[in-house]
């Protein structure tokens, strides 16, 4: 199960939005130390953002993002109580996301 | 793969590729829809951009800020963190360009403000340019970054 958390923090006037994807992000060339035989390539693809259902962000990443991919962007004018979206999809159509509200802890 | 899966992705992706050729999709509305392999599996940044912009011509620019260690100890993870004062930024994109596809990551800005950061793989030390697209036009900054350990592989 890959987890996704979303974190929120006042930044230079804005709102900066963090979001966390526990994900193992292969890039395909890393070689397994028991079995010899290279890992699959398995990552993230896109990842979207959203703030009150409109999309701020729309992040498409490599196999060289590292593995659990931290990403930021920041936002002007969100207010407590603003709802953050967060959803992503891998090359594997594997999916996740999560919700959060800024502010909160 | 099963046989359905395959023919609707052998359709949809020549229906796709049929109404580039026919310049009925402009290159960034293709994007904006799909993720850009071509752009990610560029051997130089100057054929990613190409891939993500459908230019190269990028002007250097001093109102990025790129924030990222001088030496990085462990290149599997790299953190880096853009920002700029460039007005109406429109994307931000990545780049290492040692790494052997060097795009890292391109983000799509739709409201945010001109800011973005992540954590990325070096394979060696490398330049790391960083692309702005703001106003229509490319503007870009690039920072050394001095690896100890590789980041891919090894």
């Amino acid at each position: 199960m890959s987890l996704t958390k979303i974190k929120t923090r006042p930044k230079d006037g804005a709102t900066e939005i963090l979001v966390l994807v526990n994900h193992p992000m292969e890039t395909g060339q890393r070689v397994d130390a028991k079995t010899k035989e290279k890992v699959p390539a398995h990552w993230v693809q896109k990842l979207t953002i959203e703030l009150n259902g409109k999309t701020v962000a729309d992040v498409d990443m490599g196999v060289a993002v590292s593995k659990d991919p931290l990403l930021a962007v920041a936002v002007k004018g969100a207010k407590n109580g603003d709802k953050v979206k967060v959803s992503w999809s891998d090359n594997k159509g594997e999916k996740g996301g999560a919700d959060a509200t800024v502010g909160a802890a | 793969m099963n046989r359905r899966t395959f023919l609707k992705g052998t359709v949809a992706g020549s229906v796709l590729a049929v109404a580039a050729s026919a310049g009925l999709l402009t290159p960034t509305r293709v994007l904006a829809a799909a993720w850009p392999a071509a752009a990610f599996d560029a051997k130089t940044i100057d054929d990613a951009l190409k891939g993500l912009y459908g230019t190269n011509a990028a002007a250097d620019s001093k109102a990025i800020t790129i924030k990222a260690p001088i030496q990085a100890e462990n290149g599997a993870v790299v953190p880096i963190a853009v920002s700029t004062s460039l007005p109406g930024v429109e994307s931000i994109a990545i780049f290492v360009q040692a790494n052997e596809r060097p795009l890292i990551a391109s983000v799509a800005l739709t409201g945010a403000e001109g800011y973005f950061s992540a954590r990325m793989k070096m394979g060696k030390t490398s330049d790391v340019k960083v692309v702005v697209k703001s106003g229509g036009k490319l503007h870009t900054a690039s920072q050394q970054i001095k690896v100890t350990v590789g980041g891919c592989g090894g």
